[in-house]
Formats: C-alpha cells, sequence, structure tokens
C-alpha cells in the first residue's frame, strides 16, 4: 500500500499511528496547558476514527508482524473497531463532564488513548509476552484513570484496589505463562498450540492453563475474581466508569477468546469446564447480588459482570458459533453500556452528580426524552425482544444449545430473568413513581447524540442486523481457519 | 574446575542463606540490606556461567538504583512490625489452606514435568555460539531487532508511568513561598524600601 513502510510493518500501522498521535498530543498538551483539554479531546476522538479508518484500510497487509508477534486477521480488526468505537464514545462522554467536575486536565485524554493502544496490542497478540504487555500497558492506565480525583478520598481507594488486585492477577497470569513456557519452549501462540496439540499435554500445561485462565478472568471480572469491580466502578469519576465498562471489556473478552481458541484448542476439553463455571457464576452473582443495590454505578457493575457471564457462554461453547455470537453481544454490549452511561452522566441535580437509583423517580415526567432512552436502554441489557440485547443474548444461547450445553443454557436464561427484575425496577422507577427534584438539562450537546446513537442502534438494531452479523461471522471464521 | 564448582556452591548458598534472612529478618532494613547481598550473590552466578552483562545490569540497576530506592522507602515509612502482625492469627487458617493446595499442586507440576518433544524445534530464541558473538551483542541483536515490538512496547508503558506519576502527584498548590532568583535580581530599591518622614516626638 505504501512504498515508506517496511512491508511486514503495515499490519501494525494502526497501533504505530496511535502511539505516535500519544506522544504528538502530549507535547501538544504540555506546552499549551490545561486550558486546551478540551480541543485535545476532540484530537484524541479523531485520531481514534482515524486509527479504525487505518485498521479497515490495512486489512490487505501481510497479516503477520515482529515475526508472528503481531497478529492482524478479521478477528483482530472487529474487535479493535469494537475498542476503538468503545473509546470514542467514552471520550465524546467525558469531554464535558470532566469540565464540570473539575478534572480537565490534559492528561485525560491522553490516558484513555495510552489504555485504547494497550487494548489493540492485546486484541492483536500473539504470542505470551506480547499479550503481557498490552495487558499490562492498558491495566496501568486504567488504574491511574481509578484514581484520577486524587483530592476525593474514593477515587485513590478505588485506583489503589485496583492496582493491588490487578498486580496479583497479572503474577497469577505470568506464573501460568512460564508454566506453559516451560513445556512449549515457546512463546508464540502457533508454537504452544503445536506442542500443546502434539503430545499428550503433561499436568504442568493444565496448571499454566488455569493460572492463564485465572489471570484473564480478573481482567473480564468475571466471577471468582470480581471482587474489585463494584468498588472501582464506585469510586472512579462517573466518566471513567463508563470507560472502564465499555472498552477495555471488549479487548479482554477478545484475548480470552483468542487465548483460549487459539493455542488451547488442542486441550478444549480441559478449559471448558472451567469457563463453564465461571460463566454460571458470574451470571447468577450478576443478577442476584445488583438486587440489593441502591447506588447506580454499583448496579452498572453487577451487571457488567452478569453481562460478561453470558459472554462466557458462547465462550464455553468453543465452537465458530459461540466465538460469533461472542464477538455480535460484544457489539450490542457496547452500544448499550454506552447509552446507559450517557443516561448516568445526565443525573445531575443542581450541578452536583447524583449516584442514587432512587433519584431517577418520575423521570418520565420532568425528562421523557432522557426516560425513554433509558427505559430502551435497561430494556435491552435486560434482553427483552425486540432490542438489541435480547439477540445477543440469543445468538450465544443458540451456539451453547447447539454444542449441548443445555443446562448452561437453561441457567442462562433464568439468570438473565432474575436480572430483568432490576432493570425492571428502574423503568418501574422512572414511569409510575412521584418525580423528585428534575435533573438539570444535558452537560454538553455532544451527550444527547451519543444517546441519540446508541438508543436507535439498540432499538432498531433487529431491522438492519446484517453488518454487524456477517463481519462478527467473518471475524470467527478467521479465528478457526487455521 | 574444581575452583569454579567452590565458587559456586559459595554463591548460591549465601544467596540462599540471604534470602532467608530477607524474610525472617526483625528489621526491615536489615531485610532490604540482605537483599542487596542476594543480588551481589546472584550477579557472581551469573558471571559463572559467562553471562557478563547480566551480572553487571544486576548490580547497577538492582543494587544501584532499585535495593537503595527500597532502602529509602524502608527508611521512610517506618512500619510497624507490631502492627503487621495483627490478624496474623485471623488469616493463617484461611491462607494456610491455599498454601498448602498451592504446594500440593507445584509437587505435582514439578514430578510430573514433562517438556513437549516439539519444543527443541520451537525455541524462539537460540543462544549464538559464545564464541562467535560476546551476550552483550547476543542480547542486543535480539532485542532489536526480533523483539522491537516488546521493546517499543515496554518503552510505551514506561512513558506512560511517567505521566500518571506526574497525574496523581504534581500538583500547584497555592500559598507556597519559592525562590525566584529572576525576581530577586530584578528587583529594585524602590520596591522594597520605603522611607518615611517621621516627625519628631509624634510617631509613625
Amino acid at each position: 500500500m505504501t512504498a515508506w513502510i517496511p512491508e511486514q510493518m503495515v499490519s501494525a500501522l494502526p497501533e504505530v499511528f496511535l502511539a505516535l498521535s500519544i506522544m504528538a498530543l502530549l507535547m501538544i498538551g504540555v506546552f499549551r496547558g490545561d486550558g486546551h483539554t478540551r480541543a485535545i479531546g476532540w484530537f484524541a476522538v479523531a485520531v481514534t476514527v482515524v486509527a479504525g479508518i487505518v485498521v479497515v484500510g490495512t486489512s490487505a497487509g501481510p497479516g503477520e508482524a515482529f515475526g508472528g508477534m503481531f497478529i492482524a486477521d478479521a478477528f483482530s480488526r472487529y474487535a479493535k473497531i469494537l475498542a476503538l468505537a468503545g473509546t470514542a464514545l467514552a471520550l465524546i462522554l467525558s469531554i464535558s463532564y470532566i469540565e464540570q467536575e473539575d478534572l480537565a486536565r490534559f492528561e485525560y485524554p491522553i490516558l484513555i488513548l495510552f489504555a485504547c493502544l494497550g487494548m489493540m496490542m492485546m486484541i492483536s497478540a500473539n504470542d505470551l509476552i506480547a499479550l503481557y504487555i498490552g495487558l499490562e500497558l492498558q491495566s496501568l492506565a486504567l488504574y491511574v484513570l481509578a484514581a484520577y480525583r486524587r483530592d476525593s478520598l474514593r477515587s485513590p481507594e478505588a485506583g489503589l484496589k485496583y492496582f493491588v488486585l490487578g498486580a496479583l492477577s497479572s503474577g497469577m497470569l505470568l506464573y501460568g505463562a512460564s508454566l506453559v513456557y516451560g513445556f512449549a519452549g515457546t512463546t508464540g501462540f502457533e508454537g504452544i498450540a503445536k506442542a500443546v496439540g502434539g503430545s499428550d499435554s503433561s499436568f504442568g500445561v493444565l496448571v499454566g492453563l488455569v493460572f492463564i485462565t485465572a489471570g484473564l478472568a480478573f481482567k473480564v471480572s468475571a466471577v471468582p475474581f470480581h471482587m474489585w469491580t463494584p468498588d472501582v466502578y464506585e469510586g472512579s469519576p462517573t466518566s471513567v466508569t463508563a470507560f472502564f465498562a465499555i472498552a477495555p471489556k471488549i479487548a479482554a473478552v477478545a484475548l480470552f477468546v483468542r487465548v483460549l481458541v487459539g493455542p488451547f484448542a488442542p486441550i478444549a476439553a480441559q478449559w471448558q469446564q472451567v469457563v463453564v463455571l465461571i460463566a454460571i457464576l458470574s451470571m447468577v452473582l450478576g443478577a442476584f447480588a445488583a438486587i440489593n443495590q441502591h447506588n447506580i454505578k454499583r448496579l452498572m457493575a453487577y451487571s457488567s459482570i452478569g453481562h460478561v457471564g453470558y459472554m462466557l457462554v458462547g465462550l464455553a461453547a468453543g465452537t465458530q458459533a459461540g466465538v460469533q455470537g461472542v464477538l455480535i453481544y460484544l457489539a450490542i454490549y457496547l452500544a448499550m453500556t454506552a447509552g446507559a452511561f450517557a443516561c448516568i452522566l445526565c443525573m445531575r441535580v443542581h450541578g452536583r452528580m447524583v449516584n442514587d437509583i432512587d433519584d431517577l423517580a418520575g423521570l418520565a415526567q420532568t425528562r421523557p426524552l432522557l426516560a425513554l432512552a433509558m427505559g430502551v436502554f435497561m430494556f435491552s441489557l435486560a434482553g427483552i425482544p425486540p432490542l438489541a440485547g435480547f439477540f445477543g443474548k440469543l445468538y450465544v444461547f443458540l451456539a451453547a444449545v447447539e454444542a449441548g450445553l443445555y443446562g448452561l443454557a437453561v441457567i442462562g436464561v433464568l439468570a438473565s430473568v432474575v436480572a430483568a427484575f432490576y432493570y425492571m425496577r428502574i423503568v418501574k422507577l422512572m414511569y409510575f413513581d412521584e418525580p423528585g427534584e428534575s435533573f438539570d438539562r444535558l452537560p454538553g450537546r455532544e451527550v444527547g447524540f451519543v444517546l441519540a446513537g446508541t438508543g436507535l442502534f439498540t432499538a432498531f438494531f433487529f431491522i438492519v442486523p446484517s453488518p454487524v452479523l456477517s463481519a462478527a461471522a467473518t471475524a470467527a471464521k478467521s479465528l478457526f481457519a487455521g | 574446575m574444581i575452583l569454579s564448582a567452590i565458587a559456586f556452591y559459595g554463591f548460591s548458598s549465601v544467596a540462599i542463606a540471604a534470602g532467608v534472612m530477607v524474610i525472617s529478618a526483625r528489621n526491615p532494613v536489615h531485610s532490604v540490606l540482605f537483599l542487596i547481598l542476594a543480588f551481589f550473590n546472584a550477579a557472581g552466578l551469573f558471571i559463572l556461567m559467562g553471562a557478563e552483562f547480566i551480572a553487571f545490569i544486576l548490580v547497577i540497576v538492582y543494587v544501584g538504583a532499585v535495593a537503595v530506592l527500597f532502602m529509602f522507602v524502608v527508611m521512610m515509612l517506618d512500619i510497624n512490625l507490631v502492627e503487621m502482625r495483627q490478624g496474623f492469627l485471623q488469616y493463617l487458617p484461611i491462607g494456610g489452606l491455599i498454601g498448602t493446595v498451592l504446594l500440593i499442586e507445584l509437587i505435582f507440576v514439578v514430578t510430573s514435568w514433562a517438556v513437549a518433544p516439539e519444543s527443541g524445534g520451537l525455541l524462539a530464541a537460540k543462544a549464538p555460539a559464545l564464541a562467535e558473538v560476546h551476550n552483550t551483542e547476543a542480547l542486543g541483536r535480539l532485542l532489536y531487532t526480533k523483539y522491537i515490538y516488546l521493546f517499543q512496547g515496554a518503552g510505551m508503558i514506561l512513558l506512560l508511568a511517567m505521566v500518571g506519576a506526574i497525574v496523581l502527584t504534581l500538583r500547584a498548590r497555592p500559598g507556597v513561598r519559592r525562590q525566584r532568583i529572576g525576581d530577586q535580581v530584578e528587583l529594585r530599591r524602590e520596591d522594597v524600601i520605603e522611607v518615611k518622614n517621621v516627625p519628631t516626638g509624634t510617631g509613625i
């Protein structure tokens, strides 16, 4: 495509572009100061859009780069587009918020771009070391973002908690990786697949696999490793929580899928039972623990744990249809979570954020459009047809049934019935309760656009689902081609 | 040969003894000092293996920078050991259980260890012959060619760590008096000295 770039680096062009843009924006910020945060924020949005275009534009590239450590296939392109879209939405949502909350320092959009770069490296990782570098780049940016409101007590606490537990999970992941490396003699995914598939896998590989799975489960906040999620979601500034819920989930789930379906495909029977257990626990806990929550951010934390459980149902199937279901679910989850957080960011009374679910009471009378949007997102998160969330669940459950995991699918459906209760409770509060104090008007015009865009996508996904479905099918196929 | 064997056993036994002392010393400052001793002995072991570059890095980076930094932190934090030991008995059963399970797993792993027969052909980075390429050059060749992606990625992580540290700690505090030499030099006599003509006998 271009003569001035070494041919083997063409596939990595989006990452290179992102890294260079980060450094350029950092320089602009350092020399122009915090007064230009809004401009840098919009520049960062533009960077994600251009990076997305580059991802699509380099699809004809060689596929692998840097001696096979980096892979750019249809799967990674799909996941990268989602991660970039999630980053862009989170950036747009936070531009006005950080100004109103007095957090407008120019590092904010740059830290989010750093996290985005880490996510792209995770998605494209084809080697255990590359996986770890990407994961750490992303996590480190997220730790800093969680502690971003440094003059409050909750936010540094959230950051510290996230950091300590994240370091623990990284340690487990590395320990597992070292066991796998000791067995296979290589860190490349293709080599591991050969070594694992070629002979009777030893007990050491299984232990290594379990540790890697545990480390990744922490990053997606699946159940035995979910403890940090509600506290971090509650303590972080709300725009950061929105980012946490949207983008890193996509990258981590994509990485989870690639690691288990790629190098460890030969011992699928071994990891399948682990993933089934994690999925069941996540769905059940996500459904039951959220019932008692009064803080909307904690509720969204448990909701995201539950949704990760549904995604892992597709992964547990381990088939092409299952991976396709996971990818569709990711796209839909991105839209509805971004929309729900756009609504939460509108919950301001007299210029101050309110986070209680009871504050939503009677929203339909004071702010009917906002209530309508929130209602759509809640129904969709609950999985009520014909909204988008229903289709996400439909495809993963179908894949599970096809793979013979009837019990898992039944538990999933039951869990989503329970989960529907607390989503419905919010709708009931908004439409049937006496209104309290009215919310301020929208924090910014761009929040309204995000609300409208994600709301329309969520509500009318069923009319034209084919672009997402076919893209996800191509992406899933590329993972099973080799 | 007997000399290198003696050196090996000397270095390794001192390293292990120092490692035990790191976790058993009561005074945290002594722990850090034993840690430095362990680093030195590990560096000696690396030299015995012919990896002089890593040995130097170990001494320069770990002893020179990391351990000294540890020392500062330990000295500044004033860790209260009695307070840290509180709740030790309370967490002992669950912690001991997890530790035992992990230990049993580890024994299983070590006793049934196997290396995939395919792994010989998959080796990621074969070491070149020591006679042709000395190990600093061998590492450099690997790091800046095959592993350039990881090298650059690690560079981004370090940049992020710097940005993050500044974001979380740098704050402009109002009301802090700083010395500005430019202002001091520019100061004129008229700016700071006010001459009052005080009439005799009345006061100001």
